[in-house]
Formats: C-alpha cells, sequence, structure tokens
C-alpha cells in the first residue's frame, strides 16, 4: 500500500489552472522528488498535500484511506503525521529552541528537551538554543525550519525548494539531513525541487512537472539519461544544436551548426541535433592549451546561482552555450556578465539525439 | 508652610492623573484587547461578501472613535451621568470614577483599534505556518497574538499617552475640583489663567516626564523585542 497517493488532482485559482489531473503514488519510505521550472504547480501539488489548501478535484490518499479536506479536525489530525518544510522560510519570534519545541508543545508531547536537542544535533545547530530565531542567517534558519518539521518524526516530509538560495554548506548540511532520516527513520519524503543535479543526488523516483501536469515519472536515470527527443522540448537540457555533420578521414565527425564547427567523437553524416552535457564543458578566463577538441571564444551572457553549481550562458558567435561552474571558480575567476570566456569540450562529449525516433541514442556519459 | 502645600498639592494632582489614566487604560486592556484580537484575527477567514462587509463597517466604526474628540465624550457622560440624566442616581458626577468611565471610553478604541491592525498585520504565513506544524486553529490564533505582543502593548503604552494628556473630557466630568478631581491637564488650565506660571510651568514639565519615562520604557521593550 502507498503512504500517499494522488489521483487526477485539480487544483484551480480565480480561474487559473495550476494543477491539471495529476496522478501518482509514493512508497512508504520512498525519497520522492518532484523536478519542474518555476510555476509548473510543485508548490500547490505539496500545500494540499499538507492539507493547507483543498483540490478542486480529485482524490489524495494517505495510508490507503481517502483523505477528507472538508472537516478542520481531519485536516488537523492528518497534519500532525506530516511535517513540511516550506520555500519562504517562516520563523517565530522566539528562541531557536522554543520555535523548535513549537510542534510538540502543541501536541502535548513531553521529553520536548530531549528531543529538540536531539534535532538541533542533527542539523548541527547545538549552541543556537537560546538565540531569537528571527536573527538567523538564511541557511541557519532553514535549518531550524526542517529542525521544526522533523522533530515530531512525521511520517511523511514535504520540502518545497528546501535549499533554493542557500550557499553550498548549508545546502550540503540539508542535503544530508534529508537523505538521513529518508535512510534511518525510513521517512516518506516528497521533495519539489527546480534543481536537476538535487533529484539526482537524492531521489528513488522523480516526476518532472511541467505546466500542472506531470510529463515523465520514473527513475533519474529513465528520465534524464536517455536523451529522448521529449526532453529536449522541457528544456531541462541544454546546449541543444543542429546542424549538418560530416564524417572526416580520422573517423570522427565534424558537425557545422550554423557557421561553428563541432567535432564530435562519433561517426555519423546527415542532419543531426547535438548534445553537450554543461558540466563537461572546461571555462576559462585565458586562452586554453588542451586537448580538446572544441575551443571556443565567447562573452557571458547570464550567470544563474543553482545552489552548489553557477551555470553560465556563454555566447560564441550567436550561439549560447551553458557551462556549470563552482560557485568558488566563479568567485576566483572573477567573472562578471560580459566577461570575455574561454569554453572547451573533449569531441567525446558532444552527443547525439536521434531526430525522428525517441529511442535514446547512447547511454549518459 | 507655602512651600510644603505647593509641593502637596502638586503630588495629589500627579497621583489623581496616574491613577484615573491608571485604572481606565487597565480596564480598557481587558475590554480591548480581547475584542481587538477577535477582529484582527477575523480577516484571516472571511471570504463571503457578507463578512467582509461587516468586517469593513467594524472596522471603520473603530477607526471613527479613535479619532474621537475628548470633549464630545465628556459631553456625553456629563449628560448620562447628570442630575437629570439616566445614570444620575449614581451620584458620579464630578468623581475620579467619573473621569474614569470618560477616558475608558476614549482609550477602548485606541486599544481595541492598535490592537486589531497589529493582529491583522502577522503574516498569514505565520499562521499557517502553526497549522502546518501541528497547531488546532485555536492554538494557531494564540501564537498569532503572540507574535504581535509588541503592537498590543503599543496599543497599551498609545491609549494611556493619550490618556494622560486629554484635558476636555475629565474636565467636564471631573469638574477640576482642588484636592478632589484636579489632574495635571486641568490644573494647567487654570493656573495659565489665573497667571499663576510657576505652577503651570512644574505641571507641564512632571506631565512631560511622565510621557518621557513611557516612551523610555516602550523604547526599550520594542528593542529587547526586536532581539529577542
Amino acid at each position: 500500500m502507498p503512504k500517499v497517493e494522488v489521483q487526477n488532482l485539480f487544483k484551480e485559482y480565480s480561474g487559473r489552472q495550476v494543477l491539471k489531473g495529476i496522478s501518482f503514488s509514493v512508497q512508504s519510505g520512498e525519497l520522492f522528488v518532484l523536478v519542474g521550472p518555476n510555476g509548473a504547480g510543485k508548490t500547490t501539488l505539496l500545500r494540499i498535500l499538507d492539507l493547507l489548501e483543498e483540490p478542486t478535484n480529485g482524490k489524495v490518499f494517505f495510508d490507503g484511506e481517502l483523505v477528507d479536506y472538508s472537516t478542520k479536525k481531519e485536516r488537523a489530525f492528518l497534519r500532525r503525521k506530516i511535517g513540511m518544510v516550506f520555500q519562504q522560510t517562516v520563523l517565530f519570534n522566539m528562541s531557536v529552541f522554543d520555535n523548535v519545541a513549537y510542534p510538540l508543545k502543541v501536541r502535548g508531547e513531553r521529553n520536548i528537551e530531549q528531543k529538540v536537542n536531539g534535532i538541533l544535533e542533527l542539523v548541527q545547530l547545538r549552541g543556537f538554543e537560546r538565540k531569537n530565531a528571527l536573527t538567523l542567517s538564511g541557511g541557519e534558519a532553514q535549518r531550524v525550519a526542517i529542525a521544526q518539521a522533523l522533530v515530531t518524526e512525521p511520517e511523511l516530509l514535504l520540502l518545497d525548494e528546501p535549499t533554493a538560495n542557500l550557499d553550498p554548506r548549508n545546502t550540503s548540511t540539508i542535503e544530508e539531513v534529508i537523505s538521513h532520516v529518508n535512510r534511518e527513520k525510513k521517512t516518506t519524503v516528497i521533495m519539489a525541487t527546480h534543481n536537476i543535479f538535487q533529484a539526482e543526488k537524492l531521489a528513488d523516483r522523480v516526476a518532472f512537472l511541467s505546466d500542472g501536469k506531470i510529463e515523465m515519472l520514473g527513475t533519474f536515470q529513465e528520465i534524464f539519461g536517455g536523451r529522448s527527443q521529449s526532453i529536449k522540448s522541457f528544456t531541462m537540457l541544454e546546449n541543444i544544436f543542429h546542424g549538418l555533420s560530416r564524417i572526416t578521414t580520422e573517423g570522427t565527425s565534424i558537425i557545422d551548426i550554423g557557421g561553428l564547427q563541432i567535432e564530435a567523437a562519433f561517426k555519423r553524416a546527415g542532419n543531426v541535433t547535438l548534445h553537450i552535457p554543461p558540466e563537461d564543458i572546461i571555462l576559462s578566463t585565458r586562452p586554453l592549451i588542451s586537448s580538446a577538441r572544441n575551443t571556443f571564444e565567447g562573452r557571458i551572457t547570464q550567470i544563474s546561482d543553482m545552489g552548489h553549481v553557477v551555470k553560465l550562458k556563454v555566447n560564441v558567435e550567436g550561439r549560447d552555450f551553458t557551462v556549470q561552474i563552482t560557485k568558488r571558480s566563479l568567485n576566483e575567476m572573477q567573472l562578471n556578465i560580459d566577461s570575455k570566456v574561454y569554453i572547451a569540450f573533449k569531441a567525446s562529449s558532444v552527443q547525439t539525439i536521434t531526430e525522428t525516433s525517441s529511442v535514446p541514442f547512447g547511454g549518459k556519459s | 508652610m507655602f512651600e510644603n502645600t505647593f509641593w502637596n498639592e502638586i503630588l495629589n494632582i500627579t497621583l489623581l492623573s496616574l491613577r484615573v489614566s491608571g485604572t481606565s487604560v487597565m480596564i480598557g486592556a481587558f475590554i480591548g484587547i480581547p475584542v481587538g484580537a477577535f477582529l484582527g484575527l477575523k480577516q484571516f477567514r472571511g471570504k463571503r461578501t457578507v463578512i467582509r462587509l461587516v468586517d469593513v463597517m467594524l472596522k471603520s466604526v473603530v477607526n471613527t472613535f479613535m479619532g474621537m474628540p475628548p470633549v464630545v465624550v465628556g459631553l456625553v457622560v456629563y449628560l448620562i451621568l447628570t442630575a437629570s440624566g439616566p445614570l444620575g442616581w449614581l451620584g458620579l458626577l464630578y468623581t475620579p470614577t467619573a473621569m474614569i468611565i470618560t477616558q475608558l471610553i476614549e482609550v477602548v478604541p485606541i486599544i481595541i483599534g492598535v490592537t486589531m491592525s497589529a493582529v491583522g498585520s502577522v503574516e498569514k504565513s505565520i499562521r499557517e505556518k502553526a497549522l502546518s506544524l501541528g497547531a488546532t486553529e485555536t492554538q494557531a490564533a494564540w501564537l498569532v497574538l503572540r507574535e504581535a505582543r509588541m503592537g498590543v502593548l503599543t496599543s497599551i503604552i498609545a491609549a494611556f499617552g493619550a490618556a494622560i494628556s486629554e484635558v476636555g473630557g475629565i474636565m467636564i466630568t471631573g469638574g477640576n475640583i482642588r484636592w478632589w478631581t484636579r489632574t495635571l491637564t486641568t490644573a494647567i488650565v487654570v493656573e495659565t489663567e489665573l497667571g499663576n506660571f510657576a505652577m503651570a510651568l512644574t505641571l507641564g514639565a512632571i506631565l512631560l516626564s511622565i510621557s518621557f519615562i513611557i516612551n523610555l520604557a516602550l523604547t526599550i521593550v520594542q528593542l529587547k523585542g526586536a532581539r529577542g
């Protein structure tokens, strides 16, 4: 029996359809990740699961029982089995200890001190007990919020972008806590993120949400491992180029993507669609002397913070390449918008996506 | 001997001022805080138009009363307590009790109004967070009140400030009787008219000092509250 089952869920806000028929089920002890761009409906879905919103249509089952959204009593009863961490950290104007003790106090539980101290240990906030929660940094505050959700040992943990806008250290602490409770306490976790790397790292299964619908559901490998045609349209994968390929005498291919010549390790002629994983591209501020066959000069047009990594858009003769680097290297190289940079990638990093069928061509490298 | 009487009278006047305003604010808090809290929390629900309309009306009435001139309150209380008035038989006119009643009517709307807006301005997310953490509706409401505690305190201080410096209302219902219903403000009016500027200025200085001490205390508490 699944822990949570959602059947054909619809949610409408003043005429706007936010969820358009969502169905999935999450097994007990599973770490289920909702991936998707902002505005896909992830937050709304989590709020419905936390019984803060009522679905316009559809059913939710918790432990096999239909959730009755109509009575306050039932909602309050079920909520006590669920812990939720909101994207916007909300803490009460009281000490860290009192904040974490609050969910225990409203349940009239005992051994509050012991439980609070235990959970503060887990989120690495011992010594912060008497500080006012409103004076904490963003990362510390979010760890308090996680402690609040976990201190009651919930059966289901809901996380809405728990590491958005956090620095790498806080992000990894929080990721460790999440996988710890999932592994050790067998807590069922449903987490929303727009960070695909986080999904890859943590998820047992992933649901790809887009525009209020689940577009794909499966393990990370199943969804993102094969670079199928449909993924491309989600614009989740960057560095997709189309061009005409010809085979060289060395047995490699040169693809002309509208002026730029890209060398690939495969042997294929004709029209192809290419994909170059952002993490395979090397970035430098000086001309690269490297064995990489493809080196280009460009300018940074966009810098986006993805949590523990930074994604840069580098414009090379009108083509945008997405490059992924660590935040540290961004600072070390003192990169800014319009900085001149050099990018390089190996011929073996260039992959093709078959144009005609959705059968993945080649595995994930 | 003169000196002694001078300071004795000043002490008498000051203590009466504190007693009248202090009592009215204390009673006012018992009425105003629950009502203000209720009205402030109310806005979390009310989706239906009727509820909203009632809400808007109630709040407008409260705000109107907040700005009501004390003289008008004094006049109404006078008409009620005067010998031929409905409550004339109580014999309360020109007593400190009449002054307390007058100021009570003045401070209750202030306490309701400020408490209401303080509770109402607590983020909706606070209540939601409490519910999400397993609180019942009542427990969540208490938490919202707790978060608004600085605003509630402000309402008390604002009410006391208004009461202690009020003159028009208590002048009418208290009668400004020497050694009996004469307060700092009413005494200043009389002493100025009589040309006793030494007395008037001394009383003015005392009034100002009381205001300052109250505001100092408020600021300290608020700063502490902000830090936790």
